[in-house]
Parts: structure tokens; sequence; C-alpha cells
């Protein structure tokens, strides 16, 4: 089956930039991921938030993708944010402990209002 | 060389030299203005055996044989030849032309000459040789460089990628002789779901064949498209081809189009080896359709049929260097054999392999393969779908510790190719080979997770990412559980990496102390309520049970 890749739009807000996902994150994932995680910080974005609202896909090399993603945001004092997770991967973040070290919203408004308050 | 000339004071003069079987006689002389125009002396002319008996200088003039060489000697004011002469084989002469002072040659004039053809005829020779052996190496370098680019043509028009379709084995094989062939295949995907399978032969071999299977190939890529139906489409295909095609030459070739959802199979056939279709209920087919090959001639039609793999059935499309491949006896491999070997196929592995294997029992060892050897097989899975859940108990494998040992009952047994992002096919299939047990949407997810973590660990880690080393899984039921065991061509692997016992530690990996890989197996732990392992030394198989009834959820546990 020939891998549908993931595609990645990037909005800018003031001091927040939003990153829509949509597809898959997997191995294929990593370089359209990592463009877009650039892409989000050019404008010196404070907080980033991703959208999963249309990702159907999440696999382990997918984890470790956010896991980077997680590391270079601390690294650089980004708060990092989720939101529009299937209830099954919104599980997985809760068993790998992601959700630890970042904050899972329902959608993207209920996480745009929590998280340029925060 | 000019001194003797000079001291000769020759009018004219040349050297003829042996080339392969003609004599040409090329002008030395560059200090005289008046060049002898070039000579040929064929082979089988009289003058070649009388200057090979006569060794010494020849007076051209008082010669009189029925030799065109000859006439061509005296007409160019040749009065004097001198045969050179090496181990017996005229390689070349030394004619002269009149003395300026008009008198004959003298005896030491003779004397002269006779010594210098006695010490130059070996010379010229070696460097006869050494032109020779030049030639041959510019050839050989020209015949090799074509080889590799009709190599090259066929290695980049060769589909990559294997189609992978659920309920489906789909494999190929293609294998060029030395002097490359012109056999190709391909898949084509059409938008409704359908595949087009594609094997021909293009007669010639080497650069030409090469860009004749090439030009083929596109066409038929276009046209299948947008005509669809397989008959009409080798037809509108001949129609191209035929405008282009060199002389002689031709394309033999099969379209064959299936609808992986009902196993039906359309084909058209221009010319090619009728493919062999193998019964659930035993027995071997033709499947037969007549056509001319392309390119011969415009305006044909192509007869279009149609079959149904039932599920467990199979069909091989190959090319004449299986059936024509000799052994050491010369004795040919053949169709009957073919057919046989694949009515005693039994479904399990591969069908291509089972030929492979059985052409190189027949061939022997150090077999040099004649043409290339091409085949594209298309196999249906055995229990593949809802509705053909085996009504027979069966027992799970030995050395796994299932949890319950009332019947198990398999649903399906599924092979997955080692290619990268096939997991989801995995699971995908899987997911719809349990939609009978009605497994809550959660748990359904969990089942995904899982199946897709455990097959890219066996894809990656067991099989390398070896296309040709499936990942088998097996889908069980009991009462109480389902089993899905996912097995692949990996020996043990060592325990600590494999077992998932070490809890991914986030904190770590954020701290980047850990890799911020390694999710795999500590994802599937918490997906099922059992993970057991167990291999041999050749296969490793992750089972992954989930309860039915009972307790309800892994996850919970952490």
């Amino acid at each position: 089956m020939p891998a549908k890749s993931l595609e990645a739009q990037v909005r800018h807000q003031p001091r927040v930039a939003i990153v829509e996902l949509e597809g898959e994150i997997d191995s294929f994932a990593e370089d359209v991921l990592n463009a877009a995680y650039a892409e989000a910080e050019s404008r010196e974005a404070n907080v980033i938030l991703l959208n999963f609202n249309k990702v159907d896909y999440i696999n382990s090399t997918g984890i470790a993708l956010i896991v980077s993603l997680l590391a270079k945001a601390r690294k650089s004092k980004r708060r990092l944010l989720a939101c529009g997770l299937s209830s099954h991967y919104e599980e997985i973040f809760q068993i790998t402990r992601l959700v630890d070290f970042m904050s899972v919203y329902p959608d993207e408004s209920s996480a745009l209002a929590s998280g340029s308050s925060g | 060389m000019a001194t003797l000339l000079q001291r000769l004071r020759i009018k004219r003069g040349g050297l003829a030299k042996r080339e392969s079987e003609v004599i040409h006689i090329r002008d030395v002389d560059q200090l005289q203005h008046v060049t002898p125009p070039p000579m040929d002396i064929a082979p089988n002319d009289p003058i070649v055996a009388y200057f090979l008996s006569s060794p010494g200088a020849i007076e051209i003039d008082k010669l009189h044989l029925a030799s065109p060489a000859l006439q061509a000697m005296k007409d160019a004011g040749v009065k004097l030849a001198i045969p050179l002469v090496s181990q017996g084989e005229l390689v070349g002469l030394l004619n002269l032309g009149p003395r300026l002072s008009e008198q004959d040659y003298s005896t030491d004039d003779r004397g002269l000459l006779n010594t210098l053809a006695t010490q130059s005829a070996p010379a010229v020779r070696v460097a006869q040789l050494v032109q020779d052996q030049q030639i041959q190496a510019r050839e050989n370098e020209r015949i090799q460089h074509e080889l590799r680019v009709a190599q090259l043509i066929q290695k980049t028009l060769l589909p990559k990628d294997l189609p992978a379709l659920p309920g489906w084995k789909v494999n190929a094989y293609y294998q060029a002789a030395r002097q490359v062939g012109g056999d190709f295949y391909d898949f084509i995907y059409l938008d409704d779901g359908r595949l087009g399978l594609v094997i021909g032969d293009v007669t010639d071999k080497g650069v030409p064949a090469a860009l004749l299977m090439a030009t083929t190939r596109s066409v038929l890529r276009a046209v299948a498209q947008r005509v669809i139906k397989p008959g009409q489409v080798l037809e509108r295909v001949n129609e191209i081809i035929y405008q282009d095609i060199p002389p002689k030459m031709f394309v033999t070739c099969l379209y064959a189009l299936l609808d992986p959802e009902s196993g039906e199979l359309l084909y058209a056939n221009a010319g090619h080896d009728l493919p062999y279709h193998r019964h659930q209920m035993g027995g071997v087919t033709e499947l037969r359709a007549t056509g001319m090959p392309l390119g011969l001639m415009p305006g044909m039609q192509y007869e279009e049929k149609k079959t149904t793999l039932a599920y467990g059935e199979s069909i091989l499309f190959y090319s004449d260097g299986i059936v024509e491949a000799h052994n050491a006896d010369r004795g040919m491999y053949g169709f009957p054999r073919l057919m046989k070997l694949i009515g005693e196929y039994e479904g399990d592995g591969s069908l291509k392999d089972a030929v492979l294997e059985d052409l190189s029992a027949f061939t022997g060892t150090g077999w040099e393969q004649e043409d290339d050897i091409t085949m594209v097989t298309l196999e249906r899975s055995k229990g593949y779908g809802v509705s053909q859940i085996a009504s027979r108990s069966i027992t799970a494998s030995e050395g796994l510790n299932l949890s319950n040992n009332s019947d198990w009952q398999q649903l399906a047994e599924l092979t997955i190719p080692s290619i990268p992002g096939n997991e989801r096919i995995a699971m995908e299939q899987v997911a719809e080979v349990v939609e009978i047990l009605h497994l809550s949407d959660r748990r359904l997810e969990q089942l995904k997770t899982a199946v897709a973590e455990a097959t890219m660990n066996a894809m990656e880690h067991g099989n390398h990412y070896n296309p040709d080393l499936p990942v088998s899984i097996k889908v069980l039921a009991s009462q109480a559980a389902l089993s899905v065991q996912i097995t692949d061509h990996g020996a043990a692997r060592i325990p600590s990496s494999d077992a998932g016992n070490e809890i991914p530690d986030i904190e770590a990996k954020l701290a980047e102390l850990q890799t911020p890989r390694g999710w795999g197996l500590f994802l599937i732990k918490h997906m099922v309520d059992e993970m057991n392992i167990s291999s041999d030394s050749s296969h490793h198989t992750v089972e992954l049970i989930m309860y039915l009834k009972g307790e309800e959820n892994a996850s919970e546990k952490s």
C-alpha cells in the first residue's frame, strides 16, 4: 500500500502557532513534522499547538517523533499543546505519559483559550 | 625506411597489409607524391598462394595469373613486390614502382629488399595482432556498455514494489540472462481498486529490446487507465505500437485485470505463454485467450476471457525462459513439469519460490541461464474473509502459552510482505477478520495498535524489511479469547531488548538520556491482555491475546 503521508499546515497567531496535521504519524512523517515544527518556531511563538483532528494513525515511531518535538520545545522554553486526539490516541498519550508534559485538549478553541492564558 | 626508399629511387611505394580476410594496400611512402590507390586482395585470389610459395622479390610484369589483385597492381604501376610472410601467413606486401633511372632492379637491390622483408614481416605481424586486440577490446567494451544500458532500462522500469492487496499474495520475479532479453512485467493500479497485471516479452535482446519494452510499458500504462477492458487495451496498444515498431520485432503480452473483492480476473493475451490457474478442488487449467503478438499487424482483435479465483487458488504468469531452460543433459524443463508442479503446490509459502526451487533442482548448479526468467504469481489467501471461517478446530501451535485450552478456531491466516508501512495493512485486515466478534470500538482500536506494532517489529527486527520474507499472521478465536499470532523469519532475539520489560521513561527521553524511540513493545503490552513470545532457530512469534469476557482491559492495569 502506498503509504499516505502526513500533511501539515502552520497557522500563526500572536504568540501561538497552530500546526494542523493530516494523515499518519509514522516513520514517513518525520520530515514533514520537523519542517512544520521549524516553521511554527520561526515567528517566536511561545505556544505551539499540534492539532491531531485529522490524524488517523499514530504508531510508536510517531510517538517517538512527538517526544522529540516535546524535547525541542522544552529546550527553547516553549509550551507544546495537543488537541483533537481520538479517544484511542488520547489513551496512548496517557499510557506513554506524554500528557504529563503536554496538555491535551478536546479541540482547538479550548486549547487556545487555556494555552494562551498559561 | 625513408633512406632505403631513396637509395632504391623508387617512384612509388606501398605496403600491403592484411586485415582479417582482406588485404589492403596502404601507402607508406609519404616522401613520394604519387600515391597508389588502396587495394584489397580477396583471400581466395590465386596470387595469395603464389606469394606464399615464392619467397623473395617478384617481378610483377612477368607474372601471368587470373588474379584481380595482380591486375590492380599492374595498373598501379607496381614493378616489384616482396611478400611479407610471417609464420606461413601473408601479412603484407612491399610494392615498388619503377626505378627513377628506368633500369631494372639489381641483384643487390633485391637482396637488400629480401632482407628487409624477412626482418619486417614479424614486426608487421605483431603490429597487426596488437591492432586486432585493440579492436576486439573496444568491441567487448561496447558490448558490455550496451548490456549495462539494457540492464539499467530494465531495472528502472520494472516495478519497485509489489501490490499489497488484502487477502492476496502477489509476487514477482525477474532475473535477466547475461545478455538481457526483453522480458517485463508491470502492475497498474486503477482508480476503482482493480489491479492490472502485465507480463510480456519483446523479441530480440539488449538495448533494442529494452527500448521497445519501455515503449510498450508506457503505452500500456496510459491505455489501461482509460480503456479498462483488457481485450480493448491490447487492441489499442497494438495500434499504437505497430506504427513505430522496427521491422522483425514484436511483443508478446498478457494483460489481466483483477477485482480483489470478488476474485474475478479478466484477461486478454497477445501471443504470450498461457498462464496456469491452480484450482482449489485440485487441477490446473491454462488461461486461454487468442490474439496476435503486438506490433505485427494493425487492426488486430483480442479475445477477452474471464475466470474467478476462489479462496486458496493461484495463477502463475510466466515467460518462456522457465519452460525453455535446459539441464546439463540438454533436456528442457517444459510445460508438463511446470503444470505438474503448480498442481502439487499446496498454497503454503510462495508459488514463486516453489517454481524457482523446482527449476533450480532441474537445471542443477552452475547453470548458465539462457534467457530472462520472469514470473508474476497471484494467490488468493486460503482463509481470508469472514465468510471463510474454518469449521475445523485447531489447537494453537506448541510453545505458545495459551490462556485457554478449549478449542481454537482459526479465523484467518494473512501474509504481509515486509515493506515499510505494511503494518497498516496488517491491522486493517485483522480488524476486518475480527468484525464477527463485535469488539467494542475501544478494544478494536487497542487490538489494531497492538497488531500494527507487533507487525512492524516483525518486519523490521525479524525480516529486516526484506520484501521476500513475509510476516505471517494467524487470527484465532475461542469462546473466551482472541489470539493473534505474528510470526517472522528471525531467530530468538535478546530478551532484554525485546520483551518490553523496561518501561520507557519519558523524562529520560525528554532529557535526551534515552532514545526517543522504544515504545513498540510497551504499547503492545498495554493494548492487549497477554503477550507471549516464542521462537525457534528460524521463526519468532509474538502472540497477542485479548480476553473476550472477564477481565475487561489490560490498559487499566497500568
